[in-house]
């Protein structure tokens, strides 16, 4: 069936497209199949994830049985939860390791496993080389390793709950002593995420070569598109970042399992006797590995988003972005910046006031830049001929969610307003907000912008709009009590918060953040709907749907295999829309003068 | 390396060299990592205590030092040597640079057996796991290493390199290197200091 198609394409290009099913579609070395893949993939993990959330904010909404509970009279989702998990939610209330077990793995499946290849693997997979216009990635071998290893690390991950005591329960950040302790879920973490690192380690190693060395004629580092800049700066950081947390990971592993005591303090007493372990190790010592991945990696979610963001605003106000330079300027100082930054994360571990003020020195430094970078994309909107289509809308709510979850951050960054909100919600509430409303929202809103240049056909705008109040409304109804909740003192990661008499007075707030991500999985499905409807009966997009500029949009929607007829040749910068005089509104990079 | 190939890339250096740079650039945080996690409970924990040194065998990893270096050297001449197109040279070194490579392993695998047979074992205390750790991994690079020797050398004996076309032995070379490099490290940080 494919192999008409395939030969064709090979004709036309010249590439050798593969034949068959399965080298065209499964094992395919196309950056664009590897993109859909990682989108396809990294979109299933979300909604895992997005259920596990929903199973803990079902427990948090009522955490322990009322007066009137009846176990005879369970009700409709009680029932269900007690059919489906026996052991973990009896008559539909949590076990306490069950909800440490979701906490721990819907915080490494959300970041890990979808919001980072989502931004970078999906879209920069599919886009960047467009972008710039190669035929495909430098090492397209490697590229198709990167996804599969990805896939089999995130199997490992999820393979955990079979492991006897269950998944990791230690929280994403698996602080030490307490991932030494813990049963077997925890070693398949540390091997997943040793898989997980590798792929993303390929992936950022053929990002950087392609970026620096495949870039179509005429086309400088100064023309390049805002999204690739903000790509090759992610690259960067998971380069660098990573193998650290690697080398973090690898001596946890050995203090599982080969009884190395890198962790563990001298003479620790566990279970009431001393751990048979020589110790002398620092538990400090896993903090300082972990965050100095972890702080990149908040970037490695925000600047992919960033890009998104940069490309739909320019497109869609029909006007050149504001501060272009200063905006990249902006992006490679975070990225510098990123690696300084990481022991804002452990103001609690007791470290000294001066290594915490250097600490809160970067901290308040690496706000400016991500200041400026949201202020360029915020006067970018000014005297545009805004058009208010499903991706600008994601796009415009990523400003000021994104404001939201950066000014709530600086508090955190503060060492002494810290040591209050460190252990509350206001943590939670902070952080979902870069990443939920956030990349998230950019995220979708980028699904919206390329999926007609994916699949040759445009989204539906009016699903798309109700996708749009169905997720950004909800989002703000869960995230923003948890930020009153946390200055309330409520504490985080407790299973039943109603159990602390001080968490009491805010308790409330939990119904509501419960019924709000119940809303918030309802409005996902018109998405879902649209996306699988659209590949059929979408409105068919043409090369150049929204009327764009960069070279992404000069070639056939979907491309085909080798990208371009010809290669394209660049001769003015990304973002030339409204230039006076000539005759259309937009100016593609690669049309001749 | 061949020049039309070059004349392709943007930054005039080839996708593979680029490539195997970025990745020597991620070794390094990967070990650094390790190297500083050493030093940081070295200077910081009062429980490290390191072992006399006369258990260390210090002769031996001298040795030990001395047969990575020249398999070095040895990858150097190869590499002269497929730049002037001499197949069988170029293969004599390889070869060369496998053998000082084996020559490491073996030591090194006495070395492991000799120390544990002292006490000095990854669970015995702190410096014995960063010393297997630290020396563990570096071996698995030196077998990797090996790995890709034998690949360029097998390549390089069915005529795949040429004075124009050898990125892959360039590549393999700065592996390698960088293999030499980290023992050059580990070598004082774990036996002399």
């Amino acid at each position: 069936m494919t192999d008409a198609h395939g030969h064709a394409g090979a004709h036309a290009h010249g590439h050798g497209e593969p034949q068959g099913f399965i080298w065209k579609y499964v094992f395919s070395v196309d950056h664009k199949v590897i993109g859909i893949q990682y989108l396809i993939t990294s979109f299933l993990f979300l909604l895992v994830g997005f259920a596990m959330m929903l199973l803990m904010r079902w427990q948090l909404a009522i955490p322990t049985p009322g007066d009137d509970f009846d176990p005879e009279k369970l009700g409709m989702m009680r029932g269900l939860l007690n059919w489906l998990f026996p052991e973990s939610m009896p008559f539909g209330f949590m076990d306490p390791v069950f909800y440490n077990q979701l906490g721990a793995m819907h915080g490494t499946i959300m970041i890990f496993l979808g919001i980072v290849p989502l931004g970078v693997a999906a879209f920069g997979n599919f886009v960047m080389p467009l972008q710039i216009g190669a035929p495909d990635m430098a090492f397209p071998r490697l590229n198709m390793m990167s996804y599969w290893i990805y896939l089999v690390g995130g199997i490992v991950l999820l393979s955990s709950f079979l492991a006897p005591g269950g998944a990791p329960q230690s929280g994403w950040t698996s602080y030490a002593p307490l991932s030494i302790v813990a049963p077997p879920g925890q070693t398949f973490w540390l091997v997943g995420m040793l898989i997980v690192i590798t792929s993303s380690l390929f992936g950022a190693i053929n990002f950087i070569v392609t970026t620096l060395n495949m870039r179509a004629k005429g086309l400088t580092l100064g023309r390049l598109p805002v999204f690739c800049w903000a790509q090759l700066v992610t690259a960067v950081l998971l380069l660098l970042a990573f193998p650290v947390l690697e080398a973090g990971a690898i001596l946890q592993l050995l203090d599982r399992v080969a009884d190395t005591s890198f962790y563990i303090p001298k003479d620790m007493i566990y279970g009431a006797t001393v751990f048979p372990r020589a110790g002398g190790g620092s538990p400090i010592l896993w903090q300082h590995l972990f965050w100095f991945l972890a702080h990149p990696e908040v970037y490695v979610l925000l600047l992919p988003a960033m890009g998104i963001v940069a490309e739909i605003i320019a497109t869609n106000t029909r006007k050149p972005l504001f501060g272009y330079k200063e905006m990249v300027g902006s992006l490679i100082v975070i990225g510098v910046l990123s690696f300084v930054v990481w022991a804002h994360h452990m103001f609690l571990s007791g470290m000294r006031t001066s290594l915490a003020t250097l600490f809160v020195t970067t901290t308040m430094t690496i706000s400016i830049p991500s200041v400026a970078v949201l202020t360029c994309l915020l006067l970018s909107l000014r005297g545009g001929m805004i058009r208010f289509n499903t991706p600008m809308l994601f796009a415009l709510a990523f400003l000021p969610m994104f404001g939201i979850g950066g000014l709530t951050g600086l508090p955190l960054g503060f060492a002494p307003t810290d040591l209050h909100l460190h252990d509350t919600y206001y943590v939670i509430g902070h952080f979902h907000y870069v990443v939920a409303p956030g990349s998230l929202v950019a995220l979708l809103g980028g699904t919206y912008y390329w999926y007609p240049k994916m699949f040759g056909r445009l989204m539906n705008e009016r699903l798309g709009k109700i996708h749009f109040w169905m997720t950004v409304i909800p989002m703000n109804f869960v995230f923003f009590p948890m930020l009153i909740q946390g200055m309330f003192g409520m504490q985080r990661r407790l299973a039943t918060p109603t159990e602390q008499w001080h968490n009491l007075p805010v308790q409330g707030w939990s119904m509501m953040i419960g019924i709000a991500a119940a809303v918030l999985f309802v409005g996902q499905l018109p998405f879902l709907w649209n996306f699988f409807w659209s590949l059929k009966h979408g409105e068919i997009a043409g090369e150049n749907p929204w009327n764009a500029t960069t070279l992404e949009w000069a070639c056939p929607s979907p491309p085909p295999h080798g990208n371009f007829a010809k290669e394209p040749e660049v001769f003015r910068g990304p973002y030339e829309y409204s230039v006076p005089g000539h005759k259309t509104d937009y100016w593609p990079q690669d049309e001749a003068a | 390396m061949s020049s039309a190939a070059i004349a392709e890339t943007n930054t005039g250096i080839s996708n593979a060299k680029l490539g195997i740079w970025s990745f020597l650039s991620s070794e390094i945080m990967l070990f650094g990592g390790l190297i500083s996690a050493y030093i940081i409970l070295r200077s910081g924990s009062a429980h490290m205590v390191m072992p006399p040194r006369s258990m260390m065998g210090i002769p031996l990893a001298t040795f030990n030092t001395f047969a990575l270096i020249t398999s070095s050297v040895t990858m150097v001449l190869a590499l002269a040597a497929i730049q002037e197109g001499n197949i069988p040279r170029f293969k004599r070194w390889i070869l060369c640079t496998i053998g000082g490579g084996l020559i490491f392993l073996c030591v090194k695998a006495y070395e492991y057996q000799h120390k544990w047979a002292e006490g000095i074992t990854i669970s015995s205390n702190l410096f014995g796991s960063f010393y297997y750790t630290l020396t563990g991994l570096h071996v698995i690079h030196v077998i990797g290493g090996l790995i890709l020797m034998t690949y360029i050398l097998v390549a390089g004996s069915r005529g795949h390199f040429t004075p124009d076309s050898h990125d892959r032995v360039e590549c393999a070379g700065l592996y390698w290197h960088f293999v030499d490099l980290v023992w050059v490290i580990l070598f004082p940080i774990l036996y002399l200091l």
